[in-house]
């Protein structure tokens, strides 16, 4: 018996991500005082305490910083998946940010490849999470 | 800074505990906890009215909201100084600082630090996986349905790429606890394993396999801090706290500023400056080794070996009784015992019981100082510290 995976959980910081996600658009955040770009959604800019913050759309690329092969998983719903490939993904705008990488070559996936960004739907309500599959 | 500005050799643990470990399932988690004040107690030679202070951690399996209070309330306790304090496995060691600096200020004279729970019958194992679980960033991480072994599994692999660190040394880091648990008469796990057994053993979270994780154990710990003054004339022989230093850096894995780079650096700086000591004065360590993963990147980031040569301190046995530098010579998390936030507190008692002297085989020979290293979250939260038989 399978459950459900998790959907998105939205909050007033992380409202426009997920919006995006359902649009098929990565969300960034970018500080419009000193200009940096950061992942988790928050009130500040976590480098300079700006609270003028912008979001962007990522380009979508990035290259594995790092990955597992989860063999054993965390929760029941999960464990249809099993084995299943969590990453790492550094953006080419910068911020780093987790995803699984999906596709058949999934369990290739090195550090270094280069992925691009695919979303995945994730409730019934048209609700979906970035994830990224490996370039070819 | 002088040293009497600082909290060097101002406190001594003065009584250490243990409770049964492994499978316990005729004791609550409170219970475990309250076995290992007890002993801890009988060890100083304190009485249950000398207690003024009080600090635990957190449970999963009994979470009560203020268990800080609640394990007061269970002991019997009415103390003036009184919290539960959440900083993941580093809470032991943080525990130890705010009980010294209590008592350095005049808040209280003797704490009783414990933690523990009964995390191996008190829940099902799919149950503990999935409490763990809840470290993991709710909205950003979770939904991909990464697992504790997972996050430590990336930073395994990191450290493998860049620095060319193999499996057979993260395998040497279980074989090594396990030898030395062997030696500990209330180790969980004490029969001998080979590197074959680890590297054959099942695969959780590649490259991580089960015996390069911690145990899932149910135990209680608790050590008893009070002034260097009053130690001196207490039942057991003092172990002095010369250094102590925390940083954190970040808690999700997401944020962590470098998967080969985490704050054990400056929190180890912190403790060797206020002890005036650096890595070559340590005769052992006790270190934070919820996987195998873990006390090579801590053994490099507090100065005993370079960058990226932790694993071949091991695979080349520096790290055995007998060795360089004996580590974790109770058998650590991932062979003496892990629950919750009492995995670091058993390398704080190892420590002290190391600095006493007479455990045999399992005695580091001239023992005089130790460093414990303890760490919560995802190498999020660090904290160092430096005990010794004397004070210096």
């Amino acid at each position: 018996m399978s459950q459900e995976l998790p959907a998105p959980i939205v909050n007033p910081d992380s409202q426009a991500y997920w919006d995006g996600a359902r649009r098929d658009r990565l969300m960034i955040r970018r500080c419009a005082a000193c200009g940096r770009m950061h992942f988790l959604p928050r009130y500040l800019c976590p480098a300079c305490w700006s609270s003028d913050l912008e979001w962007i759309e990522s380009c979508g690329r990035g290259t594995v910083h790092s990955f597992t092969i989860i063999r054993r998983a965390p929760l029941p719903a999960f464990t249809d998946r099993v084995p299943y490939v969590v990453a790492l993904i550094d953006l080419e705008e910068g911020p780093r940010m987790m995803a699984n990488i999906l596709g058949e070559d999934a369990l290739q996936t090195c550090i270094g490849d280069a992925v691009e960004v695919c979303f995945e739907e994730r409730g019934d309500g048209g609700a979906k999470i970035p994830q990224f599959s490996r370039r070819r | 800074m002088s040293s009497s500005s600082t909290l060097r050799n101002r406190v001594a643990i003065v009584g250490v505990g243990e409770s049964e470990i492994g499978k316990v399932p005729h004791m609550s988690g409170l219970g475990l906890n309250a076995q290992a004040a007890k002993r801890a107690l009988d060890d100083a030679g304190l009485k249950v009215s000398d207690i003024d202070g009080l600090l635990t951690a957190y449970s999963f399996t009994e979470p009560y909201f203020m268990l800080g209070t609640v394990m007061c309330e269970y002991l019997g306790l009415q103390p003036r100084y009184n919290a539960s304090m959440v900083v993941g496995g580093a809470s032991p060691a943080v525990m130890l600082k705010h009980a010294a600096e209590a008592i350095a200020a005049g808040q209280c004279t003797t704490v009783l630090v414990c933690a523990g729970e009964n995390r191996a019958t008190g829940q099902t194992r799919d149950q503990a996986v999935a409490a763990l679980t809840a470290v993991g960033h709710p909205y950003f991480e979770r939904p991909y349905g990464p697992s504790i072994p997972g996050f430590y599994a990336m930073i395994a692999r990191r450290h493998m790429a860049e620095f060319g660190t193999t499996s057979e040394q993260l395998a040497a880091v279980a074989v090594t606890s396990r030898r030395h648990a062997g030696l500990h008469p209330n180790a969980h796990m004490r029969a001998p394993i080979t590197l074959a057994d680890v590297l054959n053993s099942k695969p959780i979270a590649d490259p991580l396999r089960i015996l390069d994780c911690c145990l899932i154990s149910d135990a209680g710990g608790a050590f008893i801090v009070t002034s260097a003054d009053r130690a001196k004339d207490l039942a057991a022989k003092p172990a002095y706290l010369a250094g102590i230093g925390e940083f954190h850096t970040h808690e999700h894995i997401i944020c962590a500023p470098s998967l080969t780079e985490f704050g054990a650096i400056q929190s180890g700086r912190a403790a060797y400056a206020m002890a005036g000591m650096g890595p070559s004065d340590i005769d052992v360590a006790e270190l934070y080794d919820c996987f195998s993963i873990v006390p090579i990147i801590e053994l490099e980031e507090l100065g005993f070996c370079p960058r990226g040569q932790g694993g071949r301190f091991y695979e080349e046995g520096h790290a055995a009784i007998g060795g360089k530098l004996p580590v974790n010579t109770h058998g650590g998390m991932m062979s003496h015992a892990h629950a919750g936030s009492a995995g670091g507190l058993f390398g704080i008692i190892e420590a002290v019981r190391q600095l006493r002297g007479g455990l045999g085989p399992r005695q580091v020979d001239g023992a005089e100082v130790a460093l414990v290293h303890n760490e919560g979250g995802i190498l999020s939260s660090h904290c160092t510290l430096i005990l010794t038989a004397q004070p210096r």
